[in-house]
């Protein structure tokens, strides 16, 4: 692809107290990407698609978005304004492993919420857009339950169309099915092939590796806080370079039939 | 037992005990009201990243719960005058040694509701890009306010009965007109079991109406 990136990456480092747990890291973004990351836990995924919306804080490294340079330097450190923080994340949507809705709020009220207080949207307004979302997900029955009258697969699905509202540019995904139920995790990948096919940028953390083959434009393999290995799904998943890949997916493969 | 109890001696003063009334509402709703609003404020602090800040916290917390209140309202009247050179009305001596005592147990109820809600809840309401501050009023707060309600109950219920001990530094409230009258016609008997239903009529309806909106808000479990 020849587009300008829109997300880069350069130097990224993160230590948490004295471990290291992504060790410069340099990675660009381009329109229309979808990356699958792999790896073991502990591998460090998860935190680096959480450095990206700043939910964990860089210890070292930049962080470009459109060609702008995310903090502020003065004298040698970096600070991070929290407004810039909020454009930032409301540009990279995010849907964590464990769903994080606000189980005080109904499933229409989720999805409204960052419409109206942080798009400043009237609640008409606002709940229209919420109304569209959700039927996306396959939710429109469900505008009034509690989400915790929901199952796992119904909660992600409202993270999903919570995310989606706020039209990101980019969309990370946490380990999204990892908590859910095997008969769940079928209604929500449905869901994320459905954003693929319409052209969006997408960031997927995960472990199901069927999936991260059909889905993925790019797969990376990340093992002991570096990119291990990089390349399209038929490189990376199926004809892998590097002898800890080979490991990594034979033990993944080992019960496969 | 021989003892004839004679309640036209409460019924004959009931505007002597309805002034009282008057000042113990005075007295309890603003310490009720700013003390959990400073509690919030102090809870922020107990929470804070800097270890000075939430170190003064804890002293202000730790002072507060671990000394007797009466001597703290007794304090306030004769001793913190002394430091500042300004002599506070019984009143407003009151008032602030309340407030501040509610402020120290409230935060401890703040401080244990928003650490008792996931870490997630703040990240998927970052995640869409609120501030903290929004985060705070739209997504942690009223999680709190519904899992700490029946504490602060137990708390707004625990500084009506408190007030009483104002009537040492002669705050003219319930339990001073209650021990006034007591002394004047040497009816203890039925003048402070008036009061007593005083107090109890003054403070059931608050916690009936809790125990409602306990119910209400309980709905999305």
């Amino acid at each position: 692809m020849t587009d300008k990136p829109i997300l880069e990456i350069k130097g990224l480092h993160k230590w948490f107290g004295d471990h290291h747990v992504l060790k410069g890291i340099d990675f660009t973004v381009e329109p229309g990407d979808r990356i699958a990351i792999i790896g073991g836990s502990g591998s460090g995924k998860s935190t680096f698609l959480r450095c990206m919306n700043f939910m964990e804080t860089l210890s070292e490294g930049e962080i470009w978005l459109d060609g702008t340079s995310i903090g502020v330097e003065k004298k040698g450190t970096v600070t991070y304004p929290e407004k810039q923080l909020c454009q930032v994340r409301e540009r990279l949507g995010m849907v964590f492993q464990q769903f994080n809705l606000f189980p005080h709020m109904s499933v229409l009220a989720n999805v409204m919420e960052g419409l109206v207080t942080v798009k400043g949207m009237s609640k008409p307004e606002a709940r229209k857009v919420a109304e569209a979302e959700l039927a996306k997900v396959g939710l429109s029955e469900k505008l009034d339950a509690w989400p915790g009258r929901l199952s796992g697969g119904q909660q992600q699905r409202v993270a999903i169309a919570r995310a989606l509202s706020m039209q990101p540019e980019i969309l990370l995904f946490d380990e999204p099915t990892s908590s859910l139920d095997p008969e769940l995790v079928g209604e929500v990948l449905r869901v994320i092939k459905q954003l693929a096919e319409e052209g969006r940028t997408m960031l997927l953390v995960t472990h199901e590796l069927g999936f991260a083959y059909h889905f993925a434009t790019k797969v990376i393999f990340l093992a002991e806080g570096v990119f291990h290995e990089i390349g399209t799904p038929d490189e990376v998943l199926k004809n892998p370079q590097q002898a800890r890949t080979q490991d990594f997916l034979r033990r993944f493969g080992e019960f496969a039939f | 037992m021989n003892y004839v109890p004679d309640f036209s001696i409460v019924t004959d003063n009931w505007i002597v005990l309805l002034r009282g009334l008057w000042v113990t509402i005075q007295i309890w709703i603003p310490s009720i009201v700013i003390g959990l609003a400073g509690g919030f404020l102090l809870a922020q602090a107990r929470l804070a990243r800097s270890g000075w800040i939430r170190g003064s916290g804890l002293v202000y917390v730790e002072l507060f719960r671990d000394t007797p209140v009466l001597i703290q309202l007794i304090w306030f009247y004769y001793a913190f005058p002394i430091i500042i050179g300004v002599q506070l009305s019984p009143y407003a001596a009151a008032l602030l040694g309340l407030t501040l005592n509610t402020s120290a147990y409230a935060s401890e109820i703040f401080r244990g509701g928003i650490k008792s809600i996931h870490r997630g809840q703040m990240e998927g309401a970052l995640a869409i890009g609120m501030t903290r501050a929004q985060a705070m009023r739209r997504v942690i707060l009223p999680q709190v306010i519904k899992r700490m309600l029946p504490a602060f109950t137990n708390r707004t219920i625990e500084v009506a009965k408190m007030s009483s001990l104002a009537s040492v530094i002669s705050v003219h409230e319930l339990m001073y007109q209650g021990r006034l009258l007591s002394s004047t016609y040497y009816r203890p008997f039925e003048i402070l079991t008036a009061v007593a239903f005083i107090y109890f009529v003054l403070i059931y309806p608050g916690t009936f109406l809790a125990g409602r909106l306990e119910k209400h808000l309980a709905r999305s479990n």
